[in-house]
């Protein structure tokens, strides 16, 4: 049970030149059977294949548009494959979006009552398994209360209740869970662990690097349509990432063809950072690390013309660009002197990671004094990403990592 | 793969039905409860646009313009004569227009549920009909209350009408489902159908008796228009209380077959197209 097999997958929309072009189709079709179509396929998705084994989680990524979610629709039936096939076995639950079926005037159990049965469940069954929906989704009184009534989190809690409430075999989800709030995705992802550990095959489609890594066994990667890549997740998010990343520098190279062959740079250009790097404490590059972990952020930087001072900055900031954390040599009082042109310097910053889970950039500034608004020498933003995760410490929130000494005294 | 529901054999769509059977009674009950919660009046609302519509009929059309039963159809003398003649071809006429109305719009109607999760698609006609039944189902039992209780209740051929019933609500969902699937495509289908059904309404004897047309006209409408031929079995059990005319009603059961045999094609063919065009 829970075996998934996608062979030769394929998904195409029919896209007509004129409104009246599929009735001409349709009406020729009748009259004379294999006439040419008028119609030309678009491929959003082309020449799937792959085996999921009962209990392994595979992590589905791609950039948006990649035909992610096509995918999961045409595994779980939703869509019409349009080539190729999908074999599973055992039942299917797909969560690509939670709350459908549901209506604003109904209390939260009738609701759950037919969110249940659209499921496939019968009344009595949902009836049944209501004192678990009751508790996984923390609403308390508010059950017996009209929808209309509850805040867009409660209404996701109680989705995701219904939704989970049996164990599938197969449990497909799209990005569901990356609504409401962080208690509420530590505890839906608690109950995916859950059905893990009782043998459910998971296939997750998530940007969230985090998410993928700490859930799956394997990684897909999507591109344009077909399986570009397939292998452990750790691979595959940091091909993907670099994919990102090359695609981004792509767009600014684009604003910045004046500079040359700079790409993500502002900045005269006299000295520039020819690499950057994050290393774990054996000098092996990560991207993604673990709460507390000790790193080094390693910058080599390369001096074009002679510079009498230079100063290299750097600035953490989260996925929202938000700093974290900056500093620069100046404020650590340890700027270069007269640095010669087509001098190589390298700068380690060791640090513990003391960051909460997420996604980082850092962005690096090659100045000559405290700021760079005199000197300008190189400024680049996104020039490194990378992921914190939280492996071995017990769940936190928030984007810092400040662990207490706890003590108590009870009088 | 469960998809396969829409696409195999009629055992395996029934079966479909059949598991998801709570779902389509438990939408037909909450459907009826979200008309009616929220309202003072409740349930009584199905009834009163009904009976508004007979009280204006009835007023207009025997008070106002004397139209009467003509003596042909031998309950001339009947109290409330014109009322019942007049509720026995709304009635049947509410149910047929409620289930083409509904259905031609069904799979619009649930765009996201089609897009988003995997169900057997069958429950959606099955759906329209059942609720359309229900709304039918009372008041055509208050009306029977009336029949009886007004001494008007026809005996032993009320029991014709079960046939005709349900070759109505074939030949309803079938023209319904045809529309439905088509007007996923070709949304022009939906207004037209709503335009449509106006002049059918009109082009069936249900306010004013066929009597009344001139001769070629009745004919016309009488061979080429099934409402009527079933308008009139209804018209002809409460009434005049004579069985229907089962030999006229023959064709009017192979339009309905041929109707359902092709919406169910339609469908089969379409169903993977159409959760793409949604």
């Amino acid at each position: 049970m829970g075996a998934l097999t996608v062979s030769g997958l394929g998904k195409a929309y029919r896209q007509y030149p004129a409104r009246w072009s599929r009735l001409l189709e349709w009406l020729l079709e009748l009259l004379r059977p294999g006439a040419p179509p008028r119609h030309i396929l678009k491929w959003v998705l082309q020449d799937v294949s792959f085996t999921v084994a009962p209990g392994e989680a595979v992590g589905l990524v791609g950039i948006n548009g990649a035909g992610k979610s096509t995918l999961l629709k045409l595994i779980a039936g939703i869509a019409q494959a349009s080539a190729g096939s999908v074999q599973l076995q055992g039942r299917l639950a797909a969560l690509l979006e939670l709350g459908m079926g549901f209506h604003p005037d109904f209390t939260g159990r009738q609701n759950a009552v037919m969110a249940g049965q659209l499921l496939g469940m019968t009344g009595d069954e949902v009836v049944r398994l209501m004192p678990q929906i009751e508790a996984f989704a923390e609403i308390g009184d508010y059950i017996d209360q009209p929808l209309r009534v509850y805040s867009s989190g409660m209404q996701v809690r109680l989705a995701f209740a219904v939704a989970t409430v049996r164990r599938p075999d197969i449990l497909v989800v799209d990005e569901a869970l990356s609504v409401g709030d962080a208690y509420f995705q530590h505890k839906s992802f608690e109950r995916i662990r859950q059905f893990r550990r009782q043998g459910t095959t998971l296939l997750l489609v998530s940007h969230d690097k985090q998410a993928i890594q700490s859930l799956c066994d394997r990684a897909l990667l999507l591109d344009g349509g077909r399986l570009a890549r397939m292998g452990p997740p750790e691979e595959i998010m940091d091909y993907y990432n670099a994919m990102i990343a090359e695609r981004e520098n792509a767009t600014v190279r684009v604003h910045e063809t004046r500079a040359g062959k700079l790409q993500t740079v502002s900045g005269t250009g006299e000295a520039t950072v020819i690499d950057i790097a994050l290393l774990d404490e054996h000098g092996a590059h990560v991207e993604v690390v673990d709460v507390g972990a000790p790193v080094t952020l390693r910058v080599t930087v390369r001096a074009h013309a002679p510079i009498p001072r230079m100063v290299l900055g750097y600035m953490i900031k989260n996925r929202l660009g938000q700093p974290m954390y900056g500093t620069n040599t100046h404020l650590k009082e340890l700027p270069l002197a007269d640095v010669a042109a087509g001098e190589d310097v390298v700068y380690r910053f060791a640090f513990p990671m003391n960051l909460g889970p997420g996604s980082y950039s850092v962005a690096t500034a090659i100045v000559s004094t405290e700021t760079h608004l005199v000197n300008n020498y190189e400024w680049r933003d996104l020039a490194l990403l990378f992921t914190v995760v939280n492996m071995r410490r017990p769940y936190f929130e928030g984007s810092a990592w400040l662990d207490p000494a706890i003590d108590i005294e009870r009088a | 793969m469960n998809n396969d529901l829409s696409r195999s054999m009629p055992a395996a769509t029934l079966r479909g039905l059949w598991t998801y059977r709570d779902f389509v009674l438990g939408s037909v009950r909450r459907e009826f409860q979200s008309k009616t919660s929220n309202t003072v009046l409740g349930a009584s609302w199905s009834l009163l646009s009904p009976l508004a519509m007979i009280v204006v009929y009835t007023v207009i059309f025997s008070q106002v313009m004397h139209a009467r039963l003509p003596g042909a159809a031998g309950a001339a003398d009947v109290p409330y004569a014109y009322s019942i003649w007049l509720c026995a071809g709304i009635l049947s006429w509410t149910l047929f227009a409620a289930i083409v109305g509904r259905a031609q719009n069904m799979f619009i109607e649930q765009a996201s549920l089609i897009k988003k999760i995997s169900f057997p698609r069958i429950c959606l006609p099955a759906i329209v009909v059942l609720s359309a039944l229900l709304d039918f189902g009372i008041m055509f039992g208050l009306f029977t209350f009336f029949l009886l209780g007004s001494g008007n209740f026809p005996g032993w051929v009320f029991a014709a009408l079960a046939p005709v019933l349900l070759l109505q609500v074939l030949l309803a969902i079938g023209l319904g489902t045809v529309a439905g699937v088509l007007n996923v495509f070709f949304r022009d289908v939906g207004p037209f159908v709503n335009i449509a059904m106006q002049f059918w309404f009109w082009l069936t004897p249900i306010v004013y008796p066929a009597s009344i047309l001139p001769e070629g006209v009745r004919a016309l409408l009488l061979d080429w228009n099934p409402m009527a031929r079933l308008v009139q079995a209804w018209q002809g059990v409460l009434v005049a209380r004579t069985a229907p005319d089962w030999a006229g009603l023959a064709p009017v059961a192979l339009l309905a077959v041929l109707l359902c045999m092709l919406a169910l094609h339609l469908f089969r063919r379409r169903a993977g197209e159409m959760a793409d065009e949604l």
